[in-house]
């Protein structure tokens, strides 16, 4: 009996998982361009980040992508995350300057950041980035994986799908061809194509190599919680189990009299 | 109804006055419930859990959140990270308000089958439907909040449909908005609704609870309990049986909170909102893209809005409709068979809602409208004429007790088990 409801409730569960697991990436197809379909360590209810790899990639990110792109959610104090220690956060940070102000004369004035301080943007507004990428806007990217489609492949593909335009295919001025984008043109121009940066510690700087650390940095910007949260949900799943079958049990206890009759 | 002796000297000295302990005595413990319910009957306090998740979930939100549009976007990011388990709050209200509707969608459909909004439930169902238009309202604002691209877009999309009213409606949009689009005084007003509307629910589920009280639950036979012989306490075989459920609902509910957040979302909500860029699609949540699909299945816009409002006013005079003096579809070979229909019907229709209205999917939009109204308005009211039932059985005790049919599953599941 009780192993009758426990295989109904684990074949349920694991229909409804494994229905929204493997629905999510087929909604998203209709996206437009051609997306890989990457195994990531974060991927799943076990997922993790791998913390040696967020480093490679925020190192992608602060010489690649900031020039252009901010990560306004983000605090140099979440970097703890991505195993730093506070000394390492605070040298970190310092390579940073922040406006702050007003002083006693009422004066702005720069000072390097400390942990406290979000990343600051590379543009004061939005009409400044816009004026200086030809009036193409490039995305904060603290939320980037979130903010679209099947997030963490798409970013992939992106990264690694710039190439030749096909023959009769015109790539206007500013505009560059990419097989991932919906469309193919973006405004982007090509961010990485490998042995862009030294990596410490002989690090893999293939392209391929260098999106997947930046795609799993940008993963931990969009869902800091990630680790903690599937973390807690394995315990609280575990928990719900016992407690159906408790409830189960204490249910069919209550009720046998009314069965017997 | 005899009021019970307490032993508890303090409780028995306030009952004399205040009779609290005995009205929760009469409505939680002795209520006589029909003993033949199935787990469909577990989805009412299921629905009754969530609203109350979502409350406690919502205040809790509400004291972090800053309902401003220059501000909104970046509080609900500052409860993702900044606030103590504020990601697990905001998810659970998040995936809640879906859940909700996924319980109070099998709970209607479960109404529907077993015919509980018929005499005399009438005013239970009429309840029930209004408590499903107030979520709605509610779940709606509630998606504006986090002033994203789908917060903003779906605002100004549902917003610009009483702009049909003739004559008036231009008027009353710019009163919605309180401006000419959707900016800062939309977001506050819809925030200071969205507070209030859950606690209208509340009410109405009161009253819902109150009319339910007054003859009892419904059963899957559909006939009237005759006697204590057809009925058990509600306390403690109900209550046992709910809290199982609720265990299982917890168990789904947790698995999509913890593991898959954000699947039931918009990956555009994401976005912050911005007037001057339309998303390439406009879709609202799942739970109202069958409405969604009536909407933009009538190629007028008046129209589409009164077919959508239609869509659930028809629910309002559904025991009219359905004149059948048989409840339960199980005595009802013919509408069993539109029921399943039906919710194919409702099923297509959300399908319909989130793709985009070109092609063949505008055709199917208009196909399955015209079939929604056609089963209220005639296949319903038509059955009620033509239809032959099969026999009832006497009471709801005989099939439990196994002597006469086995029409109970309570009586199969109890043999099967032993």
């Amino acid at each position: 009996m009780f192993k009758r409801v426990s295989q109904i409730i684990c074949a349920g569960g694991i229909a409804v998982l494994a229905s929204m697991g493997g629905m999510a990436p087929a909604m998203a197809a209709g996206a437009g361009g051609d997306i890989v379909e990457h195994d990531w360590t974060f991927d799943g209810p076990f997922g993790f980040f791998d913390k040696a790899s967020l480093q490679r990639g925020f190192q992608v990110y602060r010489e690649v992508c900031a020039s252009c792109h901010g990560l306004e959610y983000i605090a140099f104090r979440n970097f703890s995350d991505l195993g730093y220690s506070e000394a390492e956060i605070k040298a970190i940070a310092a390579e940073y300057d922040v406006t702050d102000g007003p002083n006693e004369e009422g004066e702005m004035f720069t000072r390097a950041a400390i942990p406290a301080d979000r990343v600051p943007s590379p543009y004061a507004n939005e009409n400044a980035a816009r004026a200086f990428n030809g009036g193409a806007y490039p995305p904060d990217l603290s939320l980037i994986t979130k903010a679209r489609p099947n997030g963490a492949n798409y970013l992939y593909s992106l990264l690694v799908g710039y190439k030749d335009a096909p023959q009769g295919k015109e790539v206007p001025d500013g505009m560059y061809y990419n097989t991932a984008y919906s469309g193919n043109l973006i405004a982007m121009p090509q961010p990485l194509y490998g042995d862009d940066i030294e990596l410490a510690g002989d690090g893999d700087t293939s392209i391929e190599a260098l999106a997947e650390d930046l795609v799993a940095f940008l993963a931990w910007a969009a869902e800091p919680e990630m680790e903690s949260r599937k973390r807690t949900g394995i315990a609280v799943m575990l928990f719900l189990f016992v407690m159906c079958f408790v409830s189960y049990g204490s249910m069919r206890y209550i009720w046998a009299d009314i069965k017997k009759k | 109804m005899s009021s019970p002796e307490f032993k508890n000297p303090v409780v028995k000295w306030i009952d004399h006055r205040l009779p609290v302990f005995s009205f929760m005595h009469h409505e939680l413990h002795e209520y006589p419930t029909p003993r033949n319910l199935s787990y469909l009957w577990n989805l009412g306090s299921l629905a009754g859990l969530a609203l109350v998740t979502m409350i406690v979930t919502g205040i809790i939100l509400a004291m972090h959140y800053t309902p401003h549009v220059d501000h909104a976007f970046e509080s609900v990011e500052r409860i993702m990270r900044d606030v103590n388990h504020g990601w697990l709050i905001r998810y659970i209200h998040m995936n809640g308000a879906s859940f909700f509707f996924i319980v109070v969608y099998i709970h209607i459909f479960r109404g529907l089958y077993y015919g509980s909004y018929k005499a005399p439930r009438e005013l239970l169902w009429i309840l029930g439907v209004l408590i499903l238009l107030l979520m709605m309202a509610t779940a709606f604002m509630g998606y504006v909040l986090p002033w994203g691209q789908m917060s903003f877009w779906g605002a100004t999309v549902i917003t610009n449909l009483f702009s049909a009213i003739p004559w008036v409606g231009d008027s009353i949009v710019v009163w919605l908005w309180g401006g000419f689009s959707v900016d800062n005084p939309t977001l506050s007003r819809f925030f200071a609704l969205h507070y209030l509307m859950p606690f209208m629910i509340v009410g109405v589920v009161i009253l819902h609870i109150i009319a339910l009280h007054r003859f009892g639950s419904n059963n899957p036979l559909g006939i009237d309990v005759s006697g204590k012989q057809d009925t058990i306490p509600f306390h403690p075989y109900y209550t046992s049986k709910d809290l199982f459920g609720a265990m299982v609902f917890l168990t789904i509910f947790a698995s999509a909170i913890f593991f898959y957040p954000n699947f039931l979302g918009h990956p555009d909500n994401y976005i912050p909102a911005n007037p001057l860029q339309t998303p390439a699609h406009i879709v609202p949540e799942w739970y109202f893209l069958p409405f969604y699909a009536i909407l933009r299945a009538i190629p007028d816009k008046l129209g589409g809005v009164l077919f959508m409002f239609g869509a659930i006013a028809v629910l309002f005079i559904l025991p009219w409709l359905d004149r059948s003096p048989v409840r339960s579809g199980r005595f009802r070979p013919l509408f069993k068979l539109f029921f399943w229909v039906l919710l194919a019907d409702c099923v297509l229709l959300g399908y319909l809602g989130g793709k985009p209205a070109e092609g063949i999917y505008v055709t199917l939009s208009r196909l399955a409208t015209a079939y929604y109204f056609i089963h209220f308005l005639v296949i319903l009211p038509l059955l009620s004429v033509v239809e032959k039932t099969r026999p009832l059985p006497q009471s709801i005790s005989m099939p439990v007790t196994g002597a006469g049919m086995s029409a109970a599953p309570a009586a199969k599941r109890g043999k099967a088990d032993v």
